[in-house]
């Protein structure tokens, strides 16, 4: 096991150096010149130019890209051109916050999307079953900024339960999280259930009930456990993809996380911070798939047997 | 059929009822089976088998499947009329079952001994130490070493899966085993082996058995009655010896007819000519009717009672009285 996270950790090298080649040349071929946003359209030729070489902006695609590896590899990652600080300590203060809203939306879309996958699962074709599934329908096709702006209205404006925005306390993450997470607790309980519904069928459920276990149990201990392969892929993916993807919560909210630095970033040509960014959130999301396999191993022997 | 009864099934109706259509799975069953006895129940595939028995554990899946009708007396008691913690407590510690395909009948993810000492700690107040113990010791008594409890199900051949299932299904010494084909997803060599140590076992536990196949070589193996079941219904129902000797109903000639003899040239097999009837649409009369070489214009009409060939051997059959039990 411990030789297979080794290898999965030694393949993250060339995947993370494709991001970056990709990343770089994306940067590189779009048009547009971050002296623009820094200087103003009144500074004059020579500043512009003094300020390009500043910022090693002149030279050749392989020659900038030669500069901006070397320094990646001793663990430079740049200075952000809007605040002057280390592209590191921008994402310090940034992802921690994504992190935070990423992990809520996920722990609560789990809870929600794993529960009413399964009763929806035992209670197929009931009242109950079809209204988890309809709602779940709307859930899925539901943009999440659209039921952010919604909750917001409700939560905020009409009852006045929960803060709008800002992000220094737990009370601002909730919103933003179950806006966040509706989305993936839908498509985790049609998952769920249809996994579940699956497993249900098979002769070793039979076997446990003609045990004399009880029927809770029989789901619990038996049913869940096998249904479970296919969830953690959902949960994993969902995980990577609003570790990443958060950026229109992000903006809405008024939330310091990485999406929304990234945007700002985007918009301003501010490069090492889109640099920077990408990389990170590429490492999180290949770390989060890396999880992913060593639970299915931990949930399922047969797949633990393959990892020897 | 008189005596002390541990088993006694009567006028059972099972019925799968989905949208368009009901199945009638099982009509007017009647069966009954002694203290340390060993019924063998065959038919084809379709034929209520499984539905039967699984009925008398209770583990249809409902819906679709519906009990209609009918009484499951279990030393007495009707099974159907108790609650589903009583009947919980009968599952597995008085009756238990042994499924047809041991590749699917054991949890993947959990170890082998976890399985069993799980039924051991459900019926018997014991730690869970013990119980895994009591597991081991089970694994042992079917021929698997012990140390092998902390592997999972596919660590091991299909013969031994078998075996696991067996352990499991007597590791709280049932008084009644139900035995679903047991075999028949096991290779010829490996078959013998299992119902060796079934024997073996029924024998040391003095275990009542209904033993479901549609291999007349089995049942003439470990059998002491045997129940002859087509569309839902038992057409005969006897002692071995009888069902052997003495056929009544043309149904169980046909399936004798489909065994090869070795000592005869035999060039071909008779086999049953047709299909078995669509169990949403049986036919009026005899369900055999359509198929039987014998058959009448009152075999088309009128549903045959089972007529009384000699003590304790029942044949469903109009003809069974004319001696069309004795040419063909």
């Amino acid at each position: 096991m411990l030789k297979y996270i080794v290898r999965r950790l030694l393949m993250l090298i060339p995947v993370l150096l494709g991001v970056i080649l990709v990343v770089f040349t994306l940067m590189y071929i779009t048009p547009g010149d971050p002296v623009d946003s820094l200087l103003g359209d009144n500074a004059t030729p020579e500043a512009r130019e003094a300020l390009r070489e500043e910022l090693g902006l002149n030279g050749g695609y392989f020659q900038r890209f030669y500069n901006y590896i070397t320094r990646l590899l001793r663990g430079d990652m740049g200075i952000c051109y809007a605040t002057n600080l280390n592209v590191a300590t921008r994402i310090a203060q940034t992802f921690p916050n994504t992190v935070k809203l990423a992990t809520f939306a996920v722990v609560f879309a789990v809870i929600l999307g794993l529960s009413f996958g399964v009763i929806s699962a035992i209670k197929q074709y009931s009242f109950l079953d079809n209204l988890v599934m309809s709602v779940s329908m709307i859930g899925v096709s539901m943009p999440s900024f659209w039921c952010g702006l919604l909750l917001m209205l409700l939560f905020c404006v009409q009852l006045n339960w929960l803060p709008a925005s800002g992000f220094d306390s737990f009370a601002c993450v909730i919103l933003p999280g179950v806006s966040l997470g509706l989305n993936s607790a839908a498509s985790i309980a049609r998952m769920t259930r249809s996994s579940m519904l699956e497993v249900i069928r098979q002769d070793y459920i039979s076997t446990a009930r003609a045990k004399g276990q009880s029927e809770f149990r029989v789901i619990m201990d038996h049913a869940l456990k096998n249904a479970l392969i296919p969830v953690i892929t959902t949960v994993g993916m969902q995980f990577g993809l609003l570790l990443g993807g958060a950026v229109l919560i992000e903006s809405i909210f008024s939330i310091p996380g990485v999406g929304k630095m990234m945007v700002d970033a985007i918009k301003a040509r501010n490069y090492p911070i889109v640099q920077g960014g990408v990389l990170v959130i590429a490492l999180a999301f290949c770390l989060v798939n890396l999880v992913v396999d060593i639970l299915y191993a931990y949930v399922d022997p047969r797949i633990r047997s393959q990892y020897k | 059929m008189n005596g002390d009864k541990l088993l006694e099934i009567k006028n059972l109706t099972v019925h799968y009822e989905s949208f368009d259509a009901t199945v009638h799975a099982v009509e007017n069953l009647n069966l009954s089976l002694r203290h340390g006895e060993t019924l063998g129940l065959v038919g084809e595939t379709g034929a209520g088998k499984t539905t039967t028995v699984k009925s008398v554990m209770r583990i249809l899946p409902d819906p679709p499947a519906k009990i209609v009708s009918g009484e499951i007396l279990f030393d007495g008691q009707d099974l159907l009329k108790l609650s589903v913690k009583e009947m919980r407590k009968i599952r597995g510690k008085q009756i238990s079952m042994i499924f047809q395909d041991p590749m699917t009948s054991l949890n993947p993810v959990m170890t082998v001994a976890e399985q069993i000492a799980e039924v051991i700690r459900l019926h018997e107040k014991c730690s869970k130490k013990d119980a895994h113990k009591k597991a081991c010791d089970m694994l042992e008594l079917v021929g698997i070493r012990p140390e092998r409890g902390s592997d999972y199900p596919h660590q091991f051949s299909g013969g031994m899966k078998q075996r696991v299932v067996i352990a499991m299904a007597l590791a709280c010494n049932p008084r009644f085993l139900i035995a679903d084909e047991p075999t028949t997803a096991l290779d010829v060599t490996i078959q013998a082996q299992v119902l060796e140590l079934m024997k073996r076992l029924k024998a040391q536990y003095q275990t009542a058995m209904i033993m479901i196949t549609h291999d007349l070589g089995i049942v003439a193996d470990i059998c002491d009655y045997v129940a002859i079941m087509y569309a839902g219904e038992v057409v005969e129902y006897g002692t071995r010896e009888h069902i052997f000797n003495h056929t009544g109903h043309p149904y169980t000639r046909g399936l004798f007819a489909c065994i090869p003899d070795i000592f005869t040239d035999q060039n071909e097999l008779e086999p049953i000519n047709g299909l078995t009837p669509d169990p949403t649409q049986l036919p009026e009369g005899c369900r055999f009717h359509p198929r039987c070489p014998h058959a009448t214009e009152r075999c088309a009409k009128e549903h045959p009672e089972n007529i009384e060939l000699a003590p304790g051997h029942f044949v469903a059959c109009h003809l069974a009285n004319k001696g069309g039990n004795e040419n063909a």
